[in-house]
């Protein structure tokens, strides 16, 4: 490994750092498991990492034991919607990541598709329409217009969330009603927006001081063609390509399309932006997380083993320069 | 380059593990078991209402002048005198059996397993009622049987449903070696098994050559009136596995039960445990002992028994109150659970991630059955949370149900098929972490 065990080392030096997992989203258990991996890999590089899950104590707790910087390994809505990065910048303790402001961008699926389509990133095109639109104008109209404009086969996601919960593919129109429901059980919002038939993958983003650079590409080849919660979590249901199997000039263009996806949102340190790979080569943008897995299964620990780097001492590096970072004012969203 | 599965053992593995993956609903009672949540899920034992205190002298005093026995390997079949007194335990609900005919377990679960180990060839019927307990169904599906559900109503398992399955078996040439019952206070239904009924069942199970698995940790905690016959009494111990357990009427964390079965069957049982386990842990076998002979264990029992009335009568009370149209659930004589049907076109498992959201959780339907069927029902288990909370799960539950119906029927207007999407083809079952 190259590149950050002396940065390790400084950070160990320091104040600890608190790594936040858990929390209250169905992504919970995903997270402590993350969190978990993440305070050993820092343990590992010379860095002093607490774990937390965060609850009604954690303000009191970070006041009463000052943290140098936190690293939040919260996944779904409390690590990424910006909520509880708005209350460490109301609180002034300086973590890793996207901002308060950022994150509330990029987790809304819509209005991230939104921004990168505007930036001239390649998108699916969609539809994002809550529960109270279906209920007002009623289902049956809606849906044959979606079918109608957007095509089939269509993907339904939560408009906000991760890990394919509530995510499915529908290649039928009737199976299309049943569908909406099961994904408005997880949002209020739905974005439907057209299957792309194409390669998976995740290019991890990281900005270590010079300036955001794709790490690796992983190509996602899950057994049974579906990339859902389980071939996530089941080790052995997916094959993972690490760097992903694309020729030179493909690999460019979806780098290319990652930094910018990362630039366009206004995203810092490190982010995840998963592409597919259309038939003819063209990176269309799916989402981005600002809080990757970083679990045993998870895609960007695969990136950051490609690229030859340590985990726990790049993370370390993160937290010694959010520290410094907090001296800077901050926006609170 | 040829990837990365992440797991190098991918081609070792035995057949059997094929279903064992990892779930969304796992990953939904993660959550289920923040202190926020009202977990109406999971089937813990309210073991608070134990005098911890006397529980510690106990075993302290087991530690202290016993020690070199209970912390030493002990028999096959478990601890000789405590199965003399599970053949006490068992008499209160006029089941008779000799100690050698009694073989101890880690939990009722292991029992399951043993049978299952040892009657099951790939491919072979097991018949239970629908619904059934999950740790049974997946002890099941690990011996690769093929489950045939035969359907319960409000006096348990249907005779003549039950008639028809075996015909039908019959019929094309299969026959089913187990049924698996569980005859008191249904986990998950809450039903109990009609006395009127009982002798037909034993009566079919023999005719048709079908071993009975009499499966009652919950007989010994009902409400209303004195134990029904058990099917073992009733067949006169011919053709019946009984399992019992400690986990309800004492100390789940113990992890003690039993089978008592036919001598060739226990037999043959005892050689595959010790296979499996060498023997139960004695330490716990002999806080068991202990416990029977040193504490008023039937006064405990009763203890139980008023703590879990007055959680079912929260639980109807809400019910009652506050459901929606559409809603129908058992009233449990005894036991842990109530059964609830959702309004037409609710899915349960589907609905699942919005009453989490909602801060309630339950198990839906879908895993007590090894069908896929259960997408209209879930288990709504009493036992552990105070009333209070019982009734703020109920409020949670039931405006997340009204909610769920409204939007069922704004989508079922548009089209009554049913997805057979990924979210839910993949048989998940939640295994036996909910008892």
């Amino acid at each position: 490994m190259t590149g950050y065990a002396a940065t390790g080392a400084e950070a160990a030096a320091g104040r600890p750092v608190v790594v936040l997992a858990g929390g209250l989203s169905y992504e919970r258990d995903i997270s402590l498991r993350s969190g978990r991996r993440i305070v050993a890999a820092l343990h590992a590089a010379g860095c002093e990492a607490t774990l937390l899950d965060p609850d009604d104590t954690l303000l009191a707790r970070l006041d009463a034991d000052r943290p140098a910087a936190v690293l939040i390994a919260l996944h779904g809505a409390a690590g990424e919607d910006g909520a509880l990065r708005g209350v460490l910048e109301l609180a002034g303790v300086p973590y890793v990541g996207a901002s308060a402001a950022a994150s509330r961008i990029s987790w809304d699926k819509p209005t991230a598709k939104a921004l990168c389509r505007a930036a001239g990133i390649g998108t699916a095109d969609w539809v994002a329409l809550p529960d109270t639109t279906f209920r007002e104008l009623g289902a049956a109209a809606v849906l044959d217009r979606i079918v109608e404009r957007i095509g089939l086969p269509l993907m339904l996601k939560p408009a906000q969330g991760g890990s394919a919960l509530g995510a499915i593919r529908v290649a039928d129109a009737e199976d299309l009603p049943a569908a909406m429901v099961g994904c408005f059980a997880y949002a209020s919002t739905v974005l439907i927006e057209r299957y792309i038939d194409g390669i998976e993958v995740a290019v991890t983003v990281i900005d270590d001081g010079d300036g955001p650079r794709a790490l690796p590409a992983v190509e996602i080849a899950p057994n049974d063609g579906v990339f859902d919660y389980a071939a996530r979590y089941t080790q052995g249901m997916t094959t993972y390509h690490t760097p992903a199997r694309l020729d030179a000039t493909t690999t460019e263009r979806l780098m290319a399309a990652a930094v910018r996806a990362h630039e366009t949102l206004a995203l810092r340190d490190l982010s995840r932006v998963d592409i597919i790979v259309a038939p003819d080569g063209t990176p269309v943008f799916l989402e981005v997380n600002v809080s990757p897995g970083l679990t045993d299964t998870s895609l960007m620990p695969m990136s950051v083993a490609a690229a030859s780097l340590d985990l726990g001492a790049l993370t370390a590096r993160m937290l010694r320069d959010a520290a410094r970072r907090s001296q800077q004012v901050s926006t609170v969203d | 380059m040829s990837g990365d599965s992440l797991d190098p053992y991918v081609d070792l593995y035995a057949g059997r593990a094929r279903g064992l993956i990892v779930s969304e609903i796992r990953a939904l009672f993660a959550v289920a078991n923040r202190p926020e949540v009202v977990s109406l899920a999971g089937g813990a034992p309210y073991v608070s209402a134990l005098p911890l205190d006397e529980v510690a002298a106990i075993v302290g005093e087991l530690i202290a002048e016993h020690g070199a026995q209970a912390l030493q390997y002990g028999s096959g079949q478990g601890d000789p005198v405590l199965r003399e007194r599970i053949c006490d335990v068992m008499a209160v609900e006029g089941v008779r059996g000799t100690p050698d005919d009694v073989l101890v377990t880690v939990g009722s679960q292991q029992a399951l397993d043993l049978l299952a180990r040892l009657f099951i060839d790939p491919g072979d019927v097991v018949i239970a009622e629908g619904p059934t307990y999950v740790g049974a169904l997946g002890a099941f599906a690990a011996a690769q049987a093929d489950v045939v559900h035969v359907p319960l109503d409000d006096n348990g398992l249907q005779p003549e449903a039950l008639r028809e399955a075996l015909g039908r078996l019959a019929a094309s040439g299969r026959r089913a070696k187990l049924l698996y019952t569980v005859p008191n206070f249904h986990n998950p239904a809450g039903v109990t098994l009609a006395a009127s009924r009982r002798q037909e069942v034993v009566e079919l199970a023999q005719r048709y050559g079908v071993l009975v698995v009499e499966d009652n940790p919950y007989g010994l905690l009902g409400f209303d009136h004195e134990p029904l016959p058990a099917l073992h009494s009733l067949a006169g111990g011919r053709n019946v596995a009984y399992l019992g357990s400690f986990s309800k009427t004492f100390a789940a964390g113990l992890r003690v039960g039993w089978v008592l079965a036919p001598p060739a069957v226990r037999e043959k049982l005892v050689l595959l445990t010790e296979a499996q386990i060498l023997c139960p842990p004695a330490l716990t076998q002999l806080a068991v002992v202990r416990y029977l002979e040193a504490m008023a264990w039937q006064e405990q029992i009763k203890v139980f028994r008023e703590a879990y009335r007055e959680r079912r009568d929260a639980m109807l009370d809400a019910l009652d109150a506050l459901m929606p149209r559409g809603c129908r659930w058992t009233r449990p004589g005894g036991g842990f659970y109530v059964w609830l049907t959702a309004p037409d076109g609710v899915d349960t498992k589907l609905m699942q991630p919005r009453a989490i959201g909602q801060r309630v959780a339950y198990v839906p339907g879908t895993g007590f059955y090894a069908d896929g069927s259960g997408r209209d029902a879930m288990r709504l288990a009493y036992c552990f949370p105070p009333p209070a909370e019982i009734r703020e799960g109920v409020r949670r539950l039931a405006a997340v149900l009204e909610d769920e119906r409204e939007l069922a029927a704004t989508f079922h207007r548009a089209g009554t098929a049913r997805s057979d999407g990924r979210q839910t083809h993949r048989g998940e079952v939640p295994g036996p972490a909910i008892p």
